[in-house]
């Protein structure tokens, strides 16, 4: 590896982390809006003036905003995230489980979705504008037309309820041997793969088609390769840039935004522990929930950004 | 015939032939299916419970933010977890009354100001302590602490002080009382060791299960307690499971795919869809809830008892019942209060749909132009329909209604007990003088009808005070009999509590007080072969 490309590298990360440290003030700022205080929030309507100075002064609510953002930054760099208001329970340790579930079904269901949606879009430009092309397409597009609930009440009507091979509840938890695990995800990860597959899938289509329009394509054409050696070996590697920003930009949809699955399958992850405690106003975990999700968006988008640098060769191969 | 029928019977208790096929045999033997089903759950209930398996259940209200602090208990599933692994002194019969559990006897003195609980000897935690009465104190003294932020803290206001007393703890009341039993019988008041004073969310109670899984919002599990003091009763299952289960049609399907034997909160809407499917029982018990139309009393035009009169004439209840609850409900008569409270007078007159009667106490009102009425989703599952449906009956008395539809974002905060004409919901209480007391009071803060009547007041603490029943009884009559003549609430129906159960789940007792037979399900049912 050469300097550019290092250097390309190392800037991205860097800006990065600059992002999230923007975005961790953003998240602490907004949280400091919201109306009425914390102890407020936590005493409730038993609160007298007298418990309500007592708990500021325990909370260190007293403090100028800016200490306070400072010590939250401090415990945060430590794996400190403090304790939920509502439950008294530690945050880093019930986000670890909810965070590792949540990452689990997401990678099931990238495992299939991705190269299937990669290989579908392959072969749609294979068979472009031909009957293949259009059967893919119509089905993705359907699939991913029909909301989540409806596709998640198909699978558990067939698979859960019919011939009862699945299980439609999906709770897992730490001592859940990996295999039942993997049983137990195979519905949600079913129903999140057909919600994002087309995007990946047009997305594909659409890149390689565009490159399929320059001259070295035809050049490869007169030489007499064949139609599905050009795409693999000729079209694909030049559209890997534009591919790369979809699969990561659904990657992020299915750890930060399968709320709606994980409420029907009853799964464990992060989206329904974050609503709980929006609805509890526990400031503490909408904070570490929502500086989580920021990671995990900008993280995959730096992964993105730096495939496509390492995916073009004028960056790869400099003169 | 019906010896052959006794004896196939007693074979499915004993667990030698199947359900299945002793249905089959009663139909050739020429018996309709459901003198078969009745006749086959007498059987079983003879035969006793059967002890072992796991007993699960999927139910709605469980959030991440539960806590096992019984102060805190709020929504369902830590209501239904609660009562596995935890015991208070009493309980609501599901007949009405109490049924003793920590608590041997509770009697009282004359004036029903000082009561003294005698503790039952012999019943342990699951720690291997025994109760003793310091422990029932210091439980009450938790949860009447402000500090605790219990959800018992208004039931407990009224008490002065707590003491034990030998075997016994005594409590002196502010004024008297004749329902303090009643007030123990709160679901937050699980007797903890020292009250829980050392660590509120340990879990530890006296009831059948210990507590083996607690992932709040996710699961919540059980193991039976080897030392549970009245193992013939309850706790049949070796271990009992609650699945958090919010969205209503995974329940459905959980329930239908063998995963849970239970599941609470079937939506009306498809109740008649599902008790067709083999296996599902729906357990329908009407309770004490009920979704009232609220009119402010003191604020015009409501003011008007021939206008509030109108409006209660023109609310058609037995169409809404159909229409909204599908028949799982009953009809309501303008009062707070219905036969599942004890020392109710059955013998009131039932309000019924009377557009012409409508139409002359609206007229005689002198009130013109339309009126105004709040609802919103929230208020209860389907009001926004049960609006649109009393616009309707009103119309046909002449009486012009105009719906408003309120976000339910800010309902219960900005429209409920703020505007004058709105939808609203009451889980009800465990007795009249509790539902009267919180609502219906001149001086109480939930008053969402703004009845304040001096001598409403002093029925409301005339009765609460009498100790003799047959005197209270007619105390309550009056009261009833007032509230639905000028009262400011319409009530079109009382709601029951829909639940339902898979294959093989026997030994539920339908309880008005509360859904899932007042959340003793897991504990007094069992799993029949």
């Amino acid at each position: 590896m050469s300097s550019p490309i290092l250097r390309l590298v190392a800037q991205r990360v860097l800006l990065g982390l600059v992002l999230l440290l923007a975005v961790s003030v953003l998240i602490f700022a907004g949280t400091q809006i919201l109306p009425g205080d914390v102890a407020q929030a936590i005493l409730g309507q038993s609160a007298t003036p007298e418990a309500l100075a007592n708990l500021r002064e325990q909370l260190g609510l007293n403090d100028p905003a800016w200490l306070r953002y400072v010590h939250w930054l401090w415990g945060i760099l430590h794996g400190d995230f403090g304790t939920a208001q509502s439950s008294g329970l530690d945050i880093a340790t019930s986000i670890g489980t909810r965070l590792k579930n949540t990452l689990f079904l997401a990678t099931c269901a990238a495992v299939v979705a991705v190269p299937l949606a990669i290989v579908l879009g392959l072969i749609a430009v294979r068979y472009r504008n031909g009957f293949v092309d259009k059967l893919i397409s119509g089905l993705a597009l359907a699939s991913t037309s029909f909301p989540e609930f409806f596709i998640g009440y198909v699978l558990i009507f067939v698979f859960a309820v019919h011939w009862q091979i699945f299980p439609s509840i999906s709770t897992v938890d730490d001592s859940t041997p990996f295999l039942e695990r993997l049983q137990a995800v195979v519905l949600p990860a079913t129903a999140l793969t057909l919600v994002v597959l087309a995007h990946m899938m047009r997305m594909t289509r659409a890149a390689i088609l565009n490159v399929m329009q320059s001259a070295y394509i035809e050049t490869a054409e007169l030489k007499g390769l064949k139609a599905f050696d050009i795409i693999r070996k000729h079209a694909f590697p030049n559209a890997i840039a534009p591919v790369v920003n979809v699969v990561m930009l659904n990657l992020a949809y299915l750890i930060v935004g399968v709320v709606v699955v994980e409420v029907i399958f009853v799964y464990p992850g992060m989206g329904q522990y974050l609503v709980d405690h929006v609805a509890k106003r526990d400031v503490p975990v909408v904070q570490a929930v929502g500086l989580i999700f920021a990671a995990v968006y900008i993280t995959l988008n730096i992964v993105a950004d730096i495939a496509a640098i390492v995916a073009n060769p004028r960056l790869r191969h400099p003169k | 015939m019906s010896n052959e029928l006794d004896y196939l019977s007693r074979r499915v208790a004993a667990g030698k032939l199947s359900r299945r096929d002793f249905l089959g045999r009663a139909a050739a033997l020429g018996v309709a299916a459901t003198v078969a089903n009745s006749l086959l759950s007498n059987a079983v209930r003879a035969a006793g419970p059967v002890k072992g398996g796991t007993l699960k259940a999927g139910l709605q209200g469980g959030e991440s933010t539960n806590s096992l602090d019984p102060a805190t208990f709020l929504s369902q599933v830590p209501f239904a977890f609660g009562k596995c692994w935890g015991e208070t002194l009493v309980e609501l019969a599901p007949g009405g009354g109490v049924e003793y559990l920590i608590a041997e006897e509770i009697g009282s003195s004359d004036d029903a100001k000082t009561w003294t609980m005698k503790i039952r000897k012999g019943v342990q935690f699951h720690n291997g302590k025994e109760v003793t009465p310091d422990d029932v104190v210091a439980t009450l003294k938790r949860h009447s602490d402000e500090k605790s932020k219990s959800g018992a803290l208004g039931v407990l206001k009224s008490i002065d002080t707590i003491k034990a007393d030998g075997g016994n703890v005594v409590v002196t009341l502010k004024d008297p009382n004749a329902d303090m039993p009643y007030l123990m019988a709160d679901y937050h008041l699980i007797i903890q060791p020292n009250g829980g004073m050392d660590k509120p969310d340990a879990g530890i109670g006296t009831g059948p299960y210990k507590v083996t899984t607690n992932q709040p919002g996710v699961k919540h599990g059980g193991e039976r307690f080897a030392n549970y003091w009245q193992a013939d009763k309850y706790g049949h299952a070796d271990q009992v499971e609650i699945v958090v289960v919010n969205d209503p049609t995974a329940r459905m399907a959980a329930l239908q795919g063998g995963q849970v034997n239970m599941i609470n909160r079937v939506e009306p809407k498809i109740v008649d869809l599902v008790k067709r499917l083999p296996g599902v029982t729906i357990r329908a018990a009407s309770g004490r809830g009920f979704y009232p139309f609220n009119m402010f009393c003191d604020t015009a035009p409501f003011d008007n008892n021939d206008l509030r009169m109108a409006l209660k004439l023109a609310m058609d209840r037995e169409e809404m019942l159909t229409k909204i609850l599908r028949g799982y409900g009953e009809v309501g008569n303008d009062m707070p209060v219905n036969k599942a409270y004890p020392l109710f007078a059955g013998d009131f007159e039932q309000r019924k749909f009377d557009p012409e009667k409508a139409a002359a106490a609206y007229k005689k009102s002198g009130h013109s132009g339309s009126i105004l009425l709040r609802t919103s989703d929230v208020a209860f599952p389907g009001a926004v329909d049960a609006a649109q449906l009393y616009q309707q009956s009103c119309a046909k008395a002449g009486i012009k209604i105009e719906i408003k539809r309120e976000p339910g974002d800010g309902y219960w905060t900005e429209v409920w007990n703020k505007q004058p004409f709105s939808l609203s919901y009451w889980g009800g209480r465990p007795t009249q003088d509790q539902m009267y007391s919180t609502a219906y009071l001149s001086t109480a803060d939930w008053n969402d009808t703004r009845w304040k009547r001096p001598d409403f007041d002093k029925m409301v603490l005339a009765a609460r005070g009498e100790l003799d029943e047959a005197k209270r009884k007619k105390i309550y009559r009056d009261m009833g009999e007032i509230m639905r003549d000028e009262g400011g609430l319409i009530v079109p129906f009382f709601n029951q509590f829909v639940d339902a159960t898979g294959k093989g789940v026997e030994g539920w007792v339908d309880n008005p007080a509360q859904e899932l037979s007042n959340g003793h399900a897991l504990i007094e049912c069992w799993l029949q072969a």
